[in-house]
Parts: structure tokens; sequence; C-alpha cells
């Protein structure tokens, strides 16, 4: 069920009104009933994957909280009979247990992930490698379909339970107040990945239905479906006219495809976004964040703490700082600082561990070279960025004014986008011989005329579509503006009633009106449906 | 006395080399305010693993721990008291 369908907006609707009718202690059961139907729609075959996550990580949490709760209540007991070393050594038995039970879900569930999303890319790899040894036999190459939303409840799933395992959140005892945390319907399929300490807060109180709360969902979901419906399904079309043709568009059009794209990605994730906690503002549910107007960013450190926010805390929290500061880590840093010298020695530990970080967070988002390549690509940028930092530095001491200069920030952030946008490459063709082909035809054709000539309307949009672009982009670009001053949506709900009345309207209309629907258009998945 | 005085010198040298123009002694907003980044604090631990020979577990990664030299070396002494 698409957030775009008709189906979804009805199944929404009904919700909402059951929501604010049954008793409040009924609203999170409900919210898990509507959440597993949402679920069954997409495919009955599927819940039973989200099932397993659910009961192995909803058990394995209670048996880790359960471990520590033991070994603390005997430490307690015989706290005057034991030594500091036995005391310590009983703490390190205990968490040896826990981490054994931690490990044995996360294999679990890692395992379902990795047979159903990375089998087929494994096996054909494979084939490929038996193939260029000159051996003839072949592995059949299994076709599993992906459940709907599998990386996005997977990840929040074992964020939960290593919480518990740390100590940062208790274990859930209710299963099903921990199924609704993992099935919660409106960022199943494309995030935010996120945290029970977050989440949870608000998912399970009651919630009376207060008009302002509401009517600021109900806003963010509209300016969510503006992003997709008018310009993320309308930029589709010609990327898709760009990227599909690579022998025909190429020099110039790479340029047009790749600046569409950063265009339609963030149009069509953020707008997404924007339903998901629209929706959850709705129902009195807090959800986080997920981007914080990422393409105003001055480097692609800063633009990574800015984008898709859940999942790099995600991998820097679960992924980055545990192998980063593990005890191996820290040994071969030691050693490399003896063998290697300081200089080589320090950077050992951030430099593996990003590298681990950036070749999974390729992998999450898809079984194929193209992602790995992508990620990898944006451990290269960001490493060499860190090894210029002493050159930046330098350079901000010769032109210390320069800092503050509007046309440098402009510089900073232009540099950003385009630094971003050549690397999403690897998304667009999905192919890296042929990306690599086709970034090099931008500096050997120069066929710059097709921006001014009128060869942009041959990729399926009309000059109506250009205007209504170019409009929906500038009221895109205004609003970020503004939100760099605070909420767009509290200002607006400042203003007296007619005012409020025309601006809703309004964009409804916008939606209604300027929606890439039709003959022609085809309303798509989200982008991030996929991963 | 005399030995946390110097710990804390020398903790405050291996953040002063990472970032000289931040005031370490004063600033208590280093994670909130985003001046350490994640690969400033992984090399700190490297850092403090080195010199003052306590493991800094990835659990123990939080901004409450992070955001002050004065917090980090609370969480130090606590590692060194075997805590």
């Amino acid at each position: 069920m698409l957030f775009t369908s008709y189906g979804f907006i009805g199944f929404a609707a009904i919700l909402f009104l059951l929501y604010y009718l049954v008793p409040k202690k009924c609203q999170w059961p409900l919210l898990l009933a509507a959440s597993y139907l949402f679920y069954f729609f997409a495919g009955p075959e599927y819940l039973l994957y989200i099932m397993t996550t659910t009961v192995s990580v909803w058990l394995t949490g209670r048996a880790i909280q359960a471990r520590g709760e033991k070994t603390a209540a005997y430490v307690k007991e015989c706290g005057k009979t034991l030594t500091r070393e036995e005391k310590k050594a009983w703490k390190e038995k205990g968490k040896r247990r826990q981490r054994r039970l931690l490990v044995l879900c996360l294999l679990l569930n890692l395992g379902i992930l990795a047979v159903v999303k990375y089998a087929a890319f494994a096996i054909a790899n494979a084939n490929a490698l038996l193939g260029a040894v000159g051996l003839e036999r072949r592995l059949d190459v299994p076709d599993f379909v992906l459940p709907l939303g599998i990386s996005f409840y997977t990840f929040q799933a074992l964020g939960y339970l290593i919480d518990v395992y740390r100590g940062t959140v208790p274990a859930e005892k209710n299963l099903f107040r921990l199924g609704l945390f993992v099935s919660f319907f409106p960022q199943l399929i494309q995030g935010p990945i996120s945290r029970f300490g977050d989440l949870g807060k608000s998912l399970y109180e009651e919630h009376p239905f207060h008009a302002r709360t509401v009517a600021l969902g109900l806003e963010r979901i509209l300016w969510g479906y503006f992003k997709k419906l008018v310009i993320a399904d309308r930029i589709l079309t010609a990327v898709n006219a760009i990227i599909r043709e690579p022998e025909i568009h190429s020099g110039a059009w790479v340029l047009v495809g790749m600046l569409f794209y950063a265009l339609e990605l963030y149009a069509d994730f953020t707008g997404g976004i924007d339903i998901t906690i629209g929706i959850g503002q709705a129902l009195g549910i807090t959800v986080k964040e997920n981007f914080i107007r990422p393409y105003f960013s001055k480097s692609i450190k800063e633009y990574w703490r800015r984008w898709h926010i859940s999942m790099g805390t995600w991998f820097t929290d679960y992924i980055f700082y545990p192998i980063s500061v593990s005890k191996p880590m820290l040994k071969l840093s030691k050693w490399s600082r003896a063998h290697l010298g300081e200089t080589v020695g320090k950077r050992i530990p951030v430099y593996l561990s990003s590298f681990a970080v950036w070749a999974a967070t390729g992998i999450w988002h898809g079984a194929s070279w193209n992602f790995i390549v992508w990620g990898l690509g944006n451990w290269v940028v960001i490493m060499v960025s860190q090894e210029l930092g002493p050159l930046y530095g330098f350079l901000r001491g010769r032109f210390p004014k320069a800092e503050g200069r509007l046309w440098f920030r402009a510089f900073q952030v232009i540099r950003t986008v385009l630094l971003m946008s050549c690397l999403r490459m690897f998304d667009c063709y999905r192919n890296v011989p042929l990306t690599f082909r086709m970034f090099g035809t931008m500096f050997t054709e120069f066929n710059w005329s097709i921006l001014w000539d009128g060869s942009l309307l041959g990729l399926g949009l009309t000059a109506v579509d250009y205007g209504v672009l170019v409009l929906g982009l500038a009221l895109l670009f205004a609003v970020s503006m503004v939100q760099r001053r605070g909420s767009v949506r509290e200002r607006i709900a400042a203003y007296p009633y007619p005012v409020r009345a025309i601006l809703w309207y309004g964009l409804f209309l916008i939606v209604l009106l300027a929606g890439a629907y039709g003959n022609g258009y085809d309303a798509s998945q989200f982008i991030y449906n996929q991963f | 006395m005399e030995r946390k005085v110097r710990e804390m010198e020398e903790l405050l040298e291996i953040l002063e080399d990472l970032h000289p123009e931040v005031d370490f002694t004063t600033c208590d907003r280093l994670i909130d305010d985003k001046i350490l980044d994640s690969f400033d604090i992984v090399s700190v631990i490297a850092e403090i693993n080195e010199r003052f020979d306590v493991a800094i577990t990835a659990e123990k990664i939080t901004p409450e721990n992070f955001n002050s030299a004065k917090a980090l070396y609370a969480l130090i002494q606590k590692l060194e008291d075997g805590e």
C-alpha cells in the first residue's frame, strides 16, 4: 500500500477516526492491529519474517535483562563476603553470558536479512568467480522476495536489543508493545530507524484529541505529498529518460541527470519522512526528525549528520564505535604507533572502522556493487577531506575574512551538493563501469547547448511542467530558508484562521492540481521503499 | 590530589591537540555543540587508552561522558577504580 495510493489515504483516515473514538488505553493495541493489517496488505507471507524478528528480539531482551539482574542480585547479596576482584569477575561472567545471547540473536536476524537480501548477490558473484577460474559448475541463484521494510525494521529491532544489552533502555515486558515498536506502520517502509528510548516514550501513551497537534500533523502530511507528487514524481520522468538511454544522453545530459536526481531524491525521501512524521504527530506520537536541510551542508561530514540522520547515528553507535574502540582495534593502534609511527598509528582505528561503516552503509542500501562502490566513494571523500584538514586550517588562517562571507559559504554548499550528486550516479545507473563511463563523458562531450536549445523538452516534461517545478522548488527553498529560524508550521499556527485556511486549501489545491498524476505519470514507489 | 591535577592536564593536552581553538577547561557542550565529532571521540579514546591504560567501551560513549573534559576525566577515574 503506497503512501500515495487512495487505499492508504482511506486506511489512514479510518484509523485516525477510530484512534480518537476508542478508549485511550486501546489506542496502542489499535495501532498494532493497524500496523499488522498494513503489513498484511503488503504480503501476508511477510508477516512470518517480522514476527520472527519481534519474538526473537523480545525473548533475548528479556533474557539479557534477567541475566543482568541475577548477577547484580548475587553481587549485592554476597557483597560483604566477596573481594573486589571476585565481584569484578562475577560481573564480567554475567556480561559474557549477556553478550552470548546478544550475538546469537544478532546472528539470527542478520542471517535472515543476509539470506533474503544478499544470498542471490553472493551466489551470482560466486558463479562469476567460478567462471573466471575456468570452472563450469554454477550454483543456483535463489529468488527470494524481499519482505517490505526488512532492512528498516531489522535495524530498529536490533538497535533496541543492543540498547537493552548496554543498559540504556529496560527490556520491554510486553511482547505486543515491542511488536508495535518494530512494526509501527508509518515508518515501516522507509524509516526513520527509531530508537526505543525516543519513540517508546510517546508510542504507548494515551493521546487525547488536540486540534492544534492534529492540524500540525496534517499540515506536515500535506507538505510531504507536495514534495512527493508535485516535485519528485514530476522530475522522475526526466531522470528516467536520461538514465535509461545512456547512449543518447551523455555529456551535459549526465550533469542534468545528476542534478535532477539530487532534487528528486531529496523531495521523494524527505517528502516520505514528512508524511511519516506528520501521521505520527496527528496521532500524538513523536517521530524524530530524519533530515535537517542537508543540502545547506558545507562539508560531506556535515551532510551525513543532516541527511537520513537515524541511519547515520545507527551505524555510528552500533558499528563505528564498537569496532573503533574494541580491544583488538586499540591493540592494533598501539602496535601501529610503535612500529609505523604516531601519524599512521593514530589514524588506524578511524580509517578501518569508517571503512567498515561505509561498506556496510553501501550494502545496506542494496545487494549490488554499485551501492558498495557508492558507500566506499563516500569513505574516500570523507577521508580525503579529513586529511586536507591542515590545509583548510592554513587557508583559513591566510584568508580569515573569507570564512564568514556569503560567497564562500555558497561555494562550500555547492561543492558539497556536487560531490554528493557525483557519488549518487552509482545509484542512478546501477552499473559501476557505466557510471564511470558516463561521468567521463561530462568532460569529453561538449553538448552544453542542450541546456538552452529546447532539448530539455524532449525528456517527457512540457514547458508547463518545468514552470511548475521551478515554482515548486522556489517554494521548497523559501520554506527551508525560513525553517532556519524555527518551525514554519508554528509560525503559520500563529496567523488568524482565515490566513491559515487560505494557506491550507492553497497547498491542498496545488497538490491536487499540480501533482504528477494521470497519463504519462505513474504514482511511483518511494525510492527508499526498495531498501 | 597531585596525581589528579597531572592527569587532568594530560587529558586537556590530548583534547587541545585535536582542537587548539577550544577552551576545554570551561566548555561543557563538546558533543551538544558538535565540537567533537565521532572521529575525534575515537582518537581521544585511543589516546586515553595509550596514556591512562583504561578502555572506554562503546556504551560509555554518551554526551554526558563526553560533553566536557571534567566529565570525561570523571569517567576515566571511574574506570581506573574498576567500576
